[in-house]
């Protein structure tokens, strides 16, 4: 063994170091000093100095596509440093640090993300010191101390050119409910205002904002909707360009190509969002609920930092969380509900059904009898259903249970490489029964459909989850009800909630003349 | 605080409290039971060279202790005997795989601690007189802003030699093997008067080809060094 480092050559290896001297107040990197002049890490420079824009300048417009309204790391620019600098020196380019310090608490000034746990630190070679950078958006490149965020200055006077000719291309008509909720979002985008959409699951709630969307194209707005998943980014961008033929639609996930695209309609993943910065007129939100409470702040973030100073804001959900719901109460959140599908059929409610200690159950390789006697109905009549579980883990239990039942039953989560496939054959109906994790609690869509829970007191079925997996029965015209069964080991506040909340839509329906009593 | 969150997966790690905890010392742990049973140490007898396992090596790549791969390597002339031998930790499964991108390509440098106590039992039974990083180019060190063999070696609390540079920038993934094992020589010395006699082990994070770390045995040994060994997070 011969650990010891009394005789270690150590040698500095030589890169080019992003380190910045303050020269007639401008920050010049490194690599550009023409004599040597102390430098320092970004870090270290309390105030980025912002040139004054020189009009006469003439700006590289590739450069000026590649930046508006986002904010992008030097990795991101395939311009020169020199070319980047002298951008910057002639006042197009916002520079902003990627952390900043609080009371010696980094912050993440992409994706906000603040908790230390979250935090790691280097020996950078960058900018020779160390550097903490942040692990939470690190899927879009790393953001560390010594990084810089780059924006580009816009002019807001020649920006915006109105258009004269309609670009709306649709023929269909909305439900009262849709037309009423579509009045408010023109509103709400006129007035540069907040405002929540609450339309329950199957509501229409995407039609509903084809007026206002129109509205703000015409004036030649930026228009961003983003949701949390990339599944329905991928079903809304054709949907939206039918709509609006001639306007160019960009369609951001992971790995999509119109990452650089500067488009009139922003399509996104929330993620996706974290590049952009002062980029919206209007902003749309799809699934708000979709998100841990956590994750939410992260959310608001993005989406803060994505919209422009003055900007319209519009939420649309089937579940808003209960701080949301208290403040649409209290009148403090404008707000307006779509109590009712479009079909006029009340929504269905959930039972719930104690089904005893499952987990001991699932220990002797058996479910509870009243759970088993649900599902064997369902055999008998070959009526589908989705059986959700709180855990991944519980798969292996359950399924070989199952199947013993019947051949045709799967189970299906998050991770599984054969999801595409078993949803696939869930609507082909190659499959009776699909177990799943809450993964499939919205956005899949089967017509004729029961739904249990095994276990709906677990705590990843909160309020907004149940109302979603409710939520997936009875959609179609020709199905328009079915059976929801919460089986419980102990009924929870949020499945009271859930319960409550379907009731009380059901009742404003009833009231607003937007269902049929049967 | 970083111990209470896996370092991959991020989840929670839980306490786990038994008796051990009172007798020994608890030993740190970085990745989450899950992630870290994901992760596949080779065992059972490998190639007495690159350290591939031989189990379930088709047998007509075997030849006695070593794997075809080495043989044709020590038949030639031009490289025989240079690298005396590799030890690699892991299997490069699906899951190093994404393990080791994230922590190089998307730069996260903290993962190389999830590998630093491994890293440290195998490299005590090594006797070196340096250990010496495998150089990045320029580009690609000041891309990723660190060099994630270094990392490994800082991570055990070693002091890395730099014995090794880079004389011009190849993207090695691109490139077949034949290729891979054609090109000239991509490094060359630093402090060279500090080689003769030395024993050198040799860090980088993968051995797939073995072509990389051959041709820095290669040149340390033309420059006098006694012997040249390997060590490897993952055996590709």
């Amino acid at each position: 063994m011969s650990n010891d480092s009394s005789n270690q050559i150590s040698i500095i290896i030589e890169v080019f170091l992003l380190r910045f001297a303050l020269i007639d107040n401008k920050l010049v990197p490194e690599p550009l000093l023409v004599k040597s002049t102390p430098t320092k890490p970004i870090t270290q420079h309390d105030v980025i100095p912002q040139p004054p824009q020189n009009p006469s300048y003439s700006f590289n417009h590739d450069l000026q596509d590649l930046l508006k309204g986002k904010q992008l790391l030097l990795d991101d620019i395939p311009n020169s440093i020199q070319e980047i600098q002298a951008h910057y020196e002639n006042g197009y380019l916002l520079l902003r640090k990627g952390i900043t310090f609080r009371k010696n608490k980094p912050k993440c000034e992409r994706c906000g993300n603040e908790a230390p746990s979250w935090f790691a630190v280097f020996p950078c070679s960058r900018c020779r010191e160390s550097c903490i950078y942040c692990r939470k958006c690190i899927m879009m490149g790393r953001v560390s101390s010594c990084t810089l965020l780059y924006s580009w200055i816009e002019n807001e006077h020649i920006d915006a050119q109105p258009f004269e000719s309609p670009l709306l291309s649709w023929t269909g008509t909305l439900s009262p409910g849709q037309q009423t909720a579509s009045a408010q979002v023109v509103e709400a985008i006129q007035g540069n205002k907040e405002y929540l959409v609450w339309a329950v699951c199957g509501a229409g709630k995407t039609e509903v904002l084809f007026e206002g969307i129109h509205y703000a194209l015409l004036q030649g707005k930026r228009v961003c909707i983003a949701t949390p998943r990339t599944d329905v980014v991928l079903e809304l961008t054709p949907r939206l360009q039918a709509v609006f033929p001639t306007i160019q639609v960009a369609s951001l996930y992971g790995g999509s190509e119109d990452r650089h695209k500067n488009a009139q309609l922003t399509i996104t993943t929330t993620h996706q969002l974290l590049r952009f910065y002062h980029a919206f007129d209007t902003m749309i939100l799809d699934e708000v609920d979709a998100f841990p409470y956590s994750v939410e702040e992260a959310l608001q973030h993005a989406v803060k930092q994505a919209r422009k100073t003055t900007s319209s804001m519009i939420y649309l959900t089937a579940t808003p969380n209960s701080q949301w719901q208290k403040e649409c109460r209290l009148g403090k959140r404008d707000f307006v509900t779509i109590p009712a599908r479009y079909h006029r059929h009340p929504l269905p409610v959930p039972h719930f059904v104690w089904c005893g200690n499952w987990h001991k159950s699932l220990k002797q390789d058996r479910l509870p009898r009243n759970v088993m006697q649900w599902l064997q109905e369902r055999i008998e009549s070959g009526k589908q259903a989705l059986f959700f579980i709180p855990k991944i883990d519980l798969i292996p239990k359950i399924l070989p249970i199952l199947k013993q039942l019947h051949p045709n039953i799967e189970a299906v989560h998050a991770e599984d490489p054969q999801r595409k496939e078993k949803v696939q054959a869930m609507r082909s109906k190659e499959l009776l029964i699909l177990v799943t994790t809450t993964i499939l609690e919205r956005g899949v869509t089967f017509p004729n459909l029961d739904v249990a829970i095994l276990g709906s007191e677990d705590r990843i079925f909160t309020e907004s989850a149940l109302v979603q997996i409710a939520g997936r029965v009875g959609r179609s015209v020709q199905f328009p009800s079915g059976d929801i069964t919460f089986f419980h080991f102990g009924k929870t506040e949020a499945m009271i909630k859930a319960r409550n909340q379907i009731i009380a839509m059901n009742k404003e329906a009833l009231e607003k003349g937007l269902i049929d009593v049967e | 605080m970083l111990s209470e969150h896996c370092l991959f997966c991020h989840g929670e790690m839980g306490a786990r409290v038994s008796w051990a905890c009172f007798f020994e010392e608890a030993e740190e742990s970085f990745l989450c039971p899950s992630c870290e049973a994901q992760l596949t140490e080779i065992q059972g007898e490998t190639c007495q060279i690159c350290c591939r396992p031989l189990e379930k090596l088709d047998p007509q790549y075997i030849c006695g202790d070593l794997c075809y791969d080495c043989v044709r390597w020590e038949e030639d002339p031009e490289w025989k005997g240079h690298l005396q031998k590799n030890a690699s930790l892991y299997l490069y499964n699906n899951f190093l795989k994404e393990l080791i991108s994230q922590y190089k390509f998307r730069g996260d440098y903290i993962l190389a601690k999830a590998f630093s106590r491994k890293i440290n039992e195998k490299l005590r039974r090594i006797e070196y007189d340096y250990i010496v990083p495998i150089p990045l180019s320029a580009e690609r060190q000041f891309e990723r802003g660190f060099n994630q063999s270094e990392a490994l070696i800082r991570e055990v609390g070693l002091s890395p030699a730099y014995l090794l540079q880079r004389t011009h920038s190849e993207k090695q993934s691109k490139k077949s093997r034949t290729e891979r094992i054609h090109i000239p020589q991509v490094f060359e010395l630093r402090a060279e008067s500090e080689i003769k006699d030395k024993k050198i082990l040799l860090i980088d994070d993968i051995y797939t080809t073995g072509s990389t770390l051959r041709h820095a045995a290669k040149i340390l040994m033309q420059a006098g060094a006694k012997s040249v060994m390997s060590f490897t997070l993952a055996r590709g």
